[in-house]
């Protein structure tokens, strides 16, 4: 799927990222520019965004969300996904490793220009949400027949 | 074994990937009957979710399986693999024979409960 996107497995590309990054630092070198809305590895929830001919797709991987707080908006091509992971720790119980991100949670992300945000349907199974919007018919690419 | 490995190097993903893995985010709380623990394997259907206790390791493993179109482009991915692992030893006083497991929206909840016998006793105190 979206396996040959790294060579390395994500705690060694974390430590690998900090380390380029702190030697980036120390020698002054200035590093290619990051999205605005960039954020730190690890930040939540994980997001893919995969494009086709026709439209855009995008995964948000959150599982056990309260769906009633699970919001969606759409803003030119900024999309904003918001929502909320209850706090599971049982009454009376102690705690020995607290990993999972608990609270609100809001996270934007630009996609194309080119896309429909009136075409957008989302479905969310098995801890993904699954956003699909589709290109404006304009801009979908057209065969074009040579004679 | 070499022979299979050197069928998939052919193909368009290298038989590397097939060690990578995520390592999902955990929470483990502690009650005097049980040990809960719950997993984020957001993406994984029940039949991609496999439990295994072997001697008195627990290793959890799930497949994400996710629909998606033919000839997709990757534009971001913050999930680059699709096998989530991560595995525990269990201490002597827990039941392993009584795991019980659920998966609901990705996430997995695995209660595994404390023996009879180490239940904990309230031990009187007399006066006097």
């Amino acid at each position: 799927m979206f396996g040959s996107l790294s060579q390395w497995d994500g705690d060694v590309v974390d430590h690998f990222s900090r380390l380029e990054r702190e030697v980036a630092d120390l020698l002054g070198y200035s590093r290619r520019p990051a999205s605005i809305r960039a954020v730190a590895r690890g930040s939540f929830p994980a997001i893919n965004v995969g494009t086709t001919a026709e439209g855009v797709e995008v995964y948000v991987f959150a599982a056990g969300l309260d769906q009633d707080k699970l919001e969606l908006s759409i803003q030119q091509n900024l999309l904003t996904v918001s929502g909320e992971c209850p706090e599971r720790q049982p009454e009376g119980s102690n705690a020995y490793l607290k990993e999972r991100f608990v609270g609100q949670f809001k996270r934007s992300l630009a996609l194309p220009e080119d896309i429909d945000p009136d075409s957008a349907t989302a479905r969310y199974s098995n801890g993904v949400l699954q956003i699909s919007l589709k290109r404006k018919a304009e801009a979908t690419p057209r065969k074009i027949e040579i004679n | 074994m070499t022979a299979e490995k050197s069928v998939t190097t052919n193909e368009a993903r290298p038989s590397r990937d097939d060690r990578r893995v995520i390592r999902p985010a955990v929470d483990v709380y502690e009650n005097g009957k049980s040990i809960s623990l719950l997993a984020n394997l957001p993406g994984v259907p029940e039949d991609g979710l496999a439990l295994e206790v072997d001697s008195n390791q627990l290793t959890i493993t799930g497949d994400i399986d996710i629909a998606m179109p033919d000839n997709m482009d990757s534009l971001h991915a913050d999930v680059r693999f699709t096998r989530y692992q991560r595995a525990f030893t269990l201490s002597s006083e827990l039941d392993s024979e009584k795991i019980a497991a659920t998966l609901r929206d990705g996430l997995l909840t695995v209660t595994i409960p404390k023996r009879e016998e180490v239940l904990p006793r309230r031990i009187a105190i007399t006066s006097g």
